[in-house]
């Protein structure tokens, strides 16, 4: 199919696009641009909840946080990234099980209040637990993953780490979409009565996908920790989850593209537009409300919109209630 | 028990104003089917707009509060109603609701920016002296905030269930779609619940301001107060939300006093989560069969 070759060949542009960018730029850039595909990754997670599955979470930052004081707890110990990751992903996971089930037990947004209580208590722990979180003052020195010949101390390094991680966590992402679980989770959003109707345990496949997106989040936290080397209760608070929200809504929720694209308006945008300074978030907030109101598919819905006027005849059925945000 | 009484009538008076606040949300949820994540802002708002009067146009303070008030009304009833949800609730909840968080942070960091980030003195509506009460000392304005909300909450019942015009409000919130057979002009009702849920949102503005200082946060932790004390009474009725807003008033005052001072902000989640496995319409609500 003409299509899919074109698709093919775009996604191979960018990523060889991703592999040059940081040549011959600054050690800031490259960081960055690092930030960009960590939030990318956090994004990714949360559009599988809100994008696939049609829930709310306001709690992204709260499992960044929390993948990232496992992995610097036990780096610090002495453990290796490779090792130290799947557990603050798992304990991510774990969580977002326990607080997904009673959530999901009623109708309506109860995820989205259960989420925004708990961002309160995961930042109380963080603070008040001083022994294990270093309190306020957080924690500082993590060392960076050391494969040997391969050393992600230099910025570059870590980028080209980072890329790696989250090209796999895209291919796995790209594999959860695709399998008869991701399609479980387009038919609920599509026709919730006539999935049910046919199968699908409603319950049970949103909550995987909370648990999931979850875990994605942990995910983000953990390359948080040996990009910056130092974590404080601060960087993990409220606003950081609606931030990574609003990249799921404006790089279009429910496309596969779309949190790279939003992490890149809120993560890249900031930079360019220094000369804004302190209103620069009011400009924004006050640009998603306009967005919603007239492209409620976010920017990647723009282009399918235009896609359409050119060529009218496709229609993806799997598209047509969207993540109900148009 | 002297310090029990203290505790718990403080916690009544604070939680008398998070009912304003909880059945505000509950009107405009039941009227337009609008879940406001800014609601927390909406209360933080009025009072830096009485600052604006007292500092900025030195108004008298009766002068600022009413040129508050009829801002509020304006700007986060109508204002509201007309750019931010009529365009955008034919695309559905959840874009609502995130337009409405996106309108937090548009109202926090304009009063960030605009007027300052420190948290500013805000002048005390009703005096302030400590009074003796059952052998607990209760500072007046404990007592007069606990009187003027519920007087507000009286008043705020008889109109919905005595006059025609409320009967109407409550026949839109129950069926729109008989209540326009009826005659009921569905969009005008609708409309006071915004414009109501504004004057409420000011009202609990003035009167728990002077407790907390005004700052542009303040919104954050009474947003959540408020959806939690709307959630734990029962989303369908003002008694619920009214409920709901004096258990928590009073259940934090009691954990920070007898429990932990430090967890006393993990109290909603804990309340969220019980009542959810236990009673998910809501201490007072009416079962609706729900389930996802």
């Amino acid at each position: 199919m003409g299509g899919s070759w074109l698709r093919y060949s775009l996604i191979g542009l960018l990523v060889v696009a991703a592999i040059l960018a940081p040549v011959g730029q600054g050690n800031y850039f490259t960081y960055v641009l690092t930030s960009w595909l960590i939030f990318s990754i956090a994004a990714m997670g949360l559009n599988l909840t809100l994008g696939y599955a049609g829930q709310i979470s306001l709690a992204q930052a709260s499992f960044m946080a929390i993948g990232a004081y496992t992995t610097a707890l036990l780096t610090l110990a002495g453990w290796h990234w490779m090792l130290a990751m799947p557990v603050g992903l798992f304990l991510c996971f774990v969580v977002g099980l326990a607080l997904g089930y009673p959530a999901l037990r009623v109708k309506g947004h109860f995820l989205a209040f259960v989420t925004l209580a708990f961002n309160t208590l995961v930042f109380l722990v963080l603070r008040n637990e001083g022994w294990l979180t270093g309190g306020n003052y957080g924690l500082i020195g993590m060392p960076r993953p050391d494969f040997g010949l391969f050393s992600t101390m230099r910025q570059i390094n870590f980028y080209y780490f980072t890329l790696a991680v989250t090209a796999v966590a895209a291919l796995v992402m790209w594999g959860i979409v695709r399998s008869p679980w991701g399609r479980a989770f387009k038919a609920l959003r599509e026709n919730p009565i006539r999935a049910e109707s046919l199968g699908v345990d409603t319950r049970r496949i949103t909550l995987l996908a909370f648990a999931i997106g979850s875990a994605y989040g942990g995910l983000a936290g953990a390359l948080v920790t040996p990009l910056v080397q130092f974590i404080e209760p601060g960087s993990f608070g409220l606003v950081h989850s609606l931030r990574i929200l609003l990249m799921v809504v404006v790089g279009g929720a429910g496309f596969f593209f779309g949190p790279f694209v939003g992490a890149a308006v809120v993560i890249l945008l900031p930079e360019f537009l220094r000369f804004t300074e302190g209103y620069y978030l009011i400009i924004y907030s006050a640009l998603v409300i306009v967005m919603l109101a007239f492209v409620p598919n976010g920017l990647l819905g723009v282009g399918a919109l235009l896609r359409d006027r050119l060529r009218p005849a496709r229609q993806r059925a799997d598209m047509v209630e969207g993540a109900r945000l148009k | 028990m002297s310090q029990f009484m203290q505790v718990f009538l403080s916690g009544l008076a604070t939680g008398s104003i998070y009912a304003l606040v909880a059945i505000g949300f509950t009107l405009v949820w039941q009227a337009a089917q609008t879940v406001n994540f800014a609601q927390g802002e909406f209360v933080m708002v009025p009072a830096f707009f009485v600052l604006v009067g007292l500092h900025v146009l030195h108004l008298p303070l009766w002068m600022a509060l009413a040129m508050a008030m009829v801002l509020s009304i304006l700007v986060l009833g109508l204002l509201f109603k007309k750019l931010v949800v009529e365009p955008i609730l034919p695309s559905g909840g959840i874009s609502l609701i995130i337009a409405t968080m996106a309108l937090g942070i548009l109202l926090k960091e304009s009063v960030k920016e605009f007027y300052g980030a420190e948290a500013q003195p805000f002048p005390a509506i009703v005096p302030h002296d400590p009074i003796n009460l059952f052998g607990a000392v209760v500072s007046m304005q404990d007592l007069m905030n606990l009187f003027l909300s519920l007087g507000i909450v009286v008043l705020l019942t008889l109109f919905l269930n005595r006059t025609r015009t409320g009967r109407c409000m409550q026949a839109t919130a129950q069926n729109p779609a008989v209540a326009e057979i009826l005659g009921v002009d569905v969009k005008r009702m609708i409309l006071y619940a915004f414009l109501i849920n504004a004057a409420l949102a000011a009202l609990a503005s003035f009167l728990i301001t002077p407790v907390y200082l005004a700052k542009f946060s303040n919104g954050e932790t009474l947003g959540l107060i408020a959806f939690i004390a709307a959630i734990v009474g029962g989303f369908n009725q003002i008694r619920g939300a009214l409920a709901g807003g004096l258990l928590i008033g009073v259940l934090d005052n009691l954990t920070a006093t007898y429990v932990t001072a430090e967890y006393r902000a993990a109290l909603p989640l804990v309340l969220l989560i019980a009542i959810i496995l236990l009673r998910p319409q809501g201490l007072l609500g009416t079962s609706e069969g729900r389930t996802v």
